[in-house]
């Protein structure tokens, strides 16, 4: 009997997934059903958690709020509400400017001579390796106002004789919208590289044989085919960027906060963990939201795998 | 016809691309040469060998030279700790994450059984899910738990249960494992099992055909997701962040600790440092790759 169920595969293949299965149940599901239970529950004085069911956190995060300037017993504030319209509308823009950067480039390194493409890729790959924070870091040298970018244009504005002041660059949302591309440029690289290198020669033999000129390829043939590389980098970058918290804490200052400060500063300057909870649950159903509807609509991108 | 060249607009996007994708690297490595030590302004090399010295704010002379940065860098505990840090949460979550991941690709490419479906799932949710939500769900489990423990069991002084090293290695065990656990698929995916079939043939058991055919033909596929375990390990910041304690400072949490006090040109020296060491580990990898695809 012991022997027998030894060797049957279904037992084979659930004992070799269990070590997986402990980790991703133990250390994912587990800890997410925890989250949802603390958002209902309330702060207690020091910081730590009453396990109760009120939906305060959640009314508080849509703008009503109970503690008000004025003691009314109920007032509406969208500051919540606006921080994730905020964030939301960030990772779209950075989204859409990374596609628009990371295309021209990945047709550039596809359509090169199959020996020289990875080195082209390679390329690519090793501002990856320097580490994230110190790619933020780089930045806030290039923006500030006595940085390497002010330095530079008023170099140039000296030599053309233009009067010039130092822009004020860093803390501005631009400053984070300029990091957030930085930041995740190579992810959209990648896997429309990958969905263009499998597009056959001769498909732009023939559009170009049947008469389509540059223009009309690409729209026709070219974009077509590549869109499940455009949505696995969307999908790449897209979910990051709506919970990233450093490069808005260094490159925004106090100006610019995102989602994902208000979460991280819920769970260590504010001490309110109910709260952080409730604003990281509704980010998470947000991305679910946003990535659910996307990949219906244009299908999932098999180059996720790859990238 | 070399399509690049009908459209112009293409090359000259690339080109800035590529010049946006090089330029801060090329900020941070020359400022980590910096004399000036506030280093918001290059003010040039230091050129002088000898006792450090001072002027202005400006270190006009040093016993490194122009390397002054760099020897500030090794005299550095902290920086010394993180690294050590670094290094042993990337190769521990590494070895085990690899491990596991690929002890899962093998369950779900060559069997059936009943949890399939829902490992298969479960593998999804740190691809789909912000970094930021994993990071504090797992703060929570661990803070709540740890709690609990300490209380429950009265556990006092160096007994007691706190994040650390321990929570940080457990955290990136968790994200790595569905990345290996994937590339080791794909690679599994286009095996030919008649390898295996004719080693059991000729009398092989599971196991002889597991270390002596199946392993060695998966190995690059293993590898591939060990080097990306390590990469993820080495580049975390987020969920770091959330669960490392006292004495667990990695690397990517100690610069940005630095980054909201004074930066002098040593995060520089050791983002320079950072870089050349990882660029050199991966034209070795590359080397070694090319060389066993040769032979």
């Amino acid at each position: 009997m012991l022997r027998k169920l030894r060797e049957s595969k279904s037992f084979q293949g659930t004992l070799l997934v269990t070590p997986t299965l402990i980790f991703m149940v133990g250390l994912l599901i587990i800890p997410l059903i925890l989250t949802a239970i603390i958002s209902f529950g309330q702060r207690s004085s020091d910081g730590g958690v009453i396990y109760t069911f009120t939906l305060e956190n959640y009314t508080r995060l849509v703008g009503f709020s109970t503690s008000c300037d004025n003691g009314a017993a109920s007032c509406f504030d969208p500051l919540y509400v606006n921080i994730l319209w905020r964030s939301l509308v960030l990772a779209f823009q950075t989204t859409i400017l990374v596609i628009l950067l990371a295309y021209p480039l990945s047709y550039f390194i596809a359509r090169a001579p199959a020996k020289r493409r990875n080195t082209f890729l390679f390329m690519v790959l090793v501002p990856l390796w320097t580490n994230f924070v110190i790619r933020v870091y780089a930045w806030m040298m290039i923006l500030r106002t006595q940085g390497v970018l002010n330095g530079v244009l008023g170099a140039i504005a000296n030599a053309l004789n233009i009067p010039f002041a130092p822009l004020e660059m860093l803390y501005t949302p631009g400053a984070v919208l300029v990091g957030m591309v930085y930041e995740f440029l190579p992810f959209m690289i990648l896997p429309i590289f990958t969905s263009l290198e499998k597009i056959d020669n001769s498909l732009y033999e023939a559009a170009a044989d049947l008469g389509a000129n540059t223009f009309r390829t690409f729209f026709r043939v070219t974009l077509p085919l590549s869109m499940p590389g455009v949505v696995a980098g969307t999908i790449l970058v897209f979910i990051p960027v709506m919970g990233t918290f450093i490069v808005s804490d260094i490159l925004g200052g106090r100006q610019v906060i995102l989602v994902g400060n208000l979460i991280q500063r819920q769970f260590l300057d504010a001490r309110d963990p109910t709260f952080g909870s409730a604003a990281s649950l509704v980010l998470m159903v947000m991305t679910l939201v946003v990535t659910y509807f996307y990949t219906r609509k244009f299908g999932l991108g098999e180059e996720i795998i790859i990238a | 016809m070399n399509p690049n060249r009908r459209a112009p607009l293409v090359l000259v996007m690339t080109v800035l691309v590529y010049f946006f994708l090089y330029a801060p690297i090329f900020v941070l490595v020359t400022y980590s040469f910096n004399s000036s030590k506030t280093n918001i302004v290059f003010e040039g090399f230091i050129t002088q060998f000898g006792d450090a010295k001072l002027v202005d704010g400006n270190v006009v002379q040093s016993p490194c030279g122009p390397f002054h940065w760099f020897c500030e860098l090794g005299k550095n505990k902290e920086v010394m700790n993180a690294a050590r840090n670094t290094l042993t949460i990337a190769f521990i979550s590494t070895i085990s994450a690899t491990i596991i991941g690929t002890l899962a690709a093998l369950a779900l490419q060559r069997y059936n059984f009943r949890l399939k479906a829902f490992s298969e799932l479960a593998l999804y949710i740190p691809i789909v899910i912000p970094e930021i939500v994993m990071g504090i769900g797992i703060l929570t489990l661990f803070s709540q738990l740890f709690n609990y423990l300490n209380t429950a069991l009265n556990l006092t002084g160096n007994l007691r249960l706190a994040l650390g090293l321990g929570t940080v290695i457990i955290s990136h065990i968790t994200f790595s494992v569905p990345f290996v656990a994937l590339v080791v698929r794909a690679r599994l995916a286009g095996f030919d099992q008649s390898f295996e079939e004719a080693a059991m043939d000729l009398g092989a058991n599971e196991l002889v055909t597991f270390w002596r055919v199946t392993l060695p033909m998966l190995l690059p596929g293993v590898l591939s997701g060990a080097l990306m375990a390590f990469t993820l390990s080495l580049d975390d910041f987020v969920i770091t962040f959330f669960t490392n304690g006292p004495g667990s400072t990695t690397l990517p949490i100690y610069v940005y600790g630095l980054l909201r006090r004074i930066i002098t040109p040593q995060v520089n020296a050791l983002s320079t440092v950072w870089i050349l060491v990882v660029f050199t580990a991966v034209l070795l990898l590359q080397w070694l790759q090319n060389r066993e695809v040769k032979s």
